[in-house]
């Protein structure tokens, strides 16, 4: 019992710290981003990174969902005759809900684990030691364009996803089940308000920041946990515990930001 | 405080009372050390003397528990980030892995510091780098990706970039490792070069005694996290201290253990 307290309180400290050492990291960054020579460059690479070439797999995704949905919805309404409502349906799960949790989720498997790989690999061959040696801040250099190519890229890749899952839903309605274009188009316009959407893309400004510092930090931060002296088995590790954290903490954040507003 | 090691005319580097600890292990033990300028200093010791513990303390990159570490004039251990960072900019380092970025080029490795320190123009910028990249012979190299290199082609890169900012003092953590003798022996040439031709200070942790004789003007010996021994060469091949003639005589360290109590300690008794 002893033992298993003992346990538990240790990976609790754990927990605490890192995320401690994560918010440090945030602050730091956000005060060196303010500090001249301002590059733009390394941010623009950053998003096609994280952007550009998350679009296919956001727009396959997106897709399909959205003809799911529409698939889902039509089942449910066709039982209470009430198939006018398919368009208000799926606009508000997909706006609100689906499309920034989803485009997180995507972005997380695809470019965050991808992050944090480079940046473990990077510490273990004493890459980011050698930047410090040069006088060049590791975090500026390789964290602060990462963070901002999040922030931007992902409300934009949700907007695409979002655009895409209500194509999706309206090929399944209409033209599959024969939907009046009308009723699913009208149902959105008249169903959709302003702050659905502006909560939509609120969540994907947090879960872009959330996702991007979470996936830094992990490889970043490699060196002071367990998975630093594991070599590459450790990357391994971190860049799993990376995927993980950064999907629980949007799943999370998500229900605090429906509870909250 | 034990008595200090080294010179005592203008040191490069004057280490102080440092103790370093990783958790409940002491990694570092009261080392003082003076590091003269313009030679070439090389520390030397067994696997797990603190070798490596002490240059990371030297770069910066570790904070002691206790001590100074003074370069150039600068407590690196008190100072703020800004100190820290101009006496790096008087540093180059070429490390054991030459930790080169790999996504970048051997040239824009090289032409980083330049990028970001400096302002001159791309012309400027390109010449610098190929009269660096011709003293360490990889001229040819220069849009080459790390993954590209052989391990002597890496080492040289390496040292390209840590005297691109022609630095007053340069660090290398065991420059000949995975080298074969010939290529280990035209990095130690190199080394020397640097010395006479561009008067930089030269501190190298290594333990390979050819190399060490070849380049050293001073010897720094670790054993057990202390300094147990600083002095000319001749002073190190003279000294009597069984332990620096074991490690010059390649003679494996003795273990004085008790057998009946190690092997209840393997089986657990």
């Amino acid at each position: 019992m002893r033992r298993t307290l003992e346990k538990t309180g240790a990976t609790v400290l754990q927990w605490l710290e890192h995320t401690g050492r994560m918010f440090n990291l945030l602050l730091l960054v956000s005060f060196e981003l303010l500090q001249p020579p301002y590059r733009l460059y390394p941010v623009v690479r950053q998003m096609y990174f994280i952007g550009a070439r998350s679009l296919t797999l956001i727009v396959v995704s997106g897709l399909t969902i959205g003809m799911v949905l529409g698939l889902q919805f039509y089942n449910i309404l066709q039982r209470f005759g009430s198939v006018d409502l398919l368009g208000a349906g799926v606009s508000l799960s997909v706006i609100r809900e689906l499309g920034p949790v989803m485009t997180a989720l995507m972005v997380v498997g695809r470019a965050g684990s991808s992050i944090t790989a480079e940046l473990g690999i990077m510490r273990i061959t004493e890459q980011i030691d050698a930047m410090d040696c040069m006088a060049i801040s590791p975090s500026k250099y390789l964290i602060g364009p990462k963070l901002l190519a999040g922030l931007i890229s992902v409300p934009l890749l949700t907007m695409v996803f979002d655009f895409v899952a209500l194509f999706g839903g309206y090929f399944v309605g209409v033209v599959m089940f024969g939907v009046a274009e009308g009723s699913y188009v009208n149902g959105m316009i008249d169903t959709v308000e302003w702050s659905d959407v502006r909560i939509g893309l609120e969540k994907s400004l947090i879960f872009g920041l959330l996702v991007t510092l979470i996936c830094c930090a992990q490889g970043f931060y490699m060196h002071l946990t367990k998975a630093g002296s594991q070599g590459a088995e450790g990357v391994s590790s971190v860049t799993t515990d990376a995927v993980v954290l950064s999907s629980i903490a949007v799943l999370y954040s998500d229900f605090l930001i429906e509870a909250l507003f | 405080m034990t008595s200090v090691a080294g010179t005592s005319a203008s040191p490069a580097i004057s280490i102080r009372n440092l103790f370093v600890d990783y958790g409940p292990r002491r990694i570092l033990t009261d080392v003082n050390l003076d590091i003269p300028a313009s030679q070439i200093t090389v520390i030397m010791g067994q696997s797990g003397a603190g070798k490596t513990t002490l240059l990371r303390c030297m770069l910066g990159l570790k904070k002691p528990s206790s001590g100074s570490v003074n370069i150039l004039g600068t407590d690196i251990v008190r100072a703020s980030r800004r100190e820290l960072n101009a006496v790096r900019k008087q540093m180059g380092v070429a490390f054991q892995g030459g930790a080169l970025f790999s996504s970048m080029s051997v040239a824009e490795n090289i032409q980083l510091a330049l990028r970001e320190h400096t302002s001159l123009d791309e012309k400027t910028i390109q010449i610098m780098t190929r009269i660096k990249l011709d003293m360490v012979n990889m001229l040819a190299a220069e849009n080459l990706m790390p993954a590209e290199l052989s391990g002597g082609m890496t080492k040289r890169a390496a040292l390209a970039r840590a005297i691109i900012m022609d630095p007053k003092l340069l660090f290398f953590d065991e420059p000949s490792a995975g080298l074969d003798p010939s290529t280990a022996a035209e990095l130690d040439q190199l080394m020397i070069t640097l010395k006479t031709t561009l008067r930089m200070t030269i501190i190298v942790v290594t333990h390979e005694l050819d190399s060490i004789f070849k380049i050293a003007d001073h010897i720094a010996v670790m054993a057990n996290g202390r300094v147990i021994e600083f002095g000319t060469p001749q002073q190190i091949i003279a000294s009597a201290n069984p332990e620096i003639q074991g490690m010059l005589n390649r003679k494996p360290r003795e273990n004085i253990v008790d057998t009946d109590a190690h092997l209840r300690r393997l089986v657990g008794g």
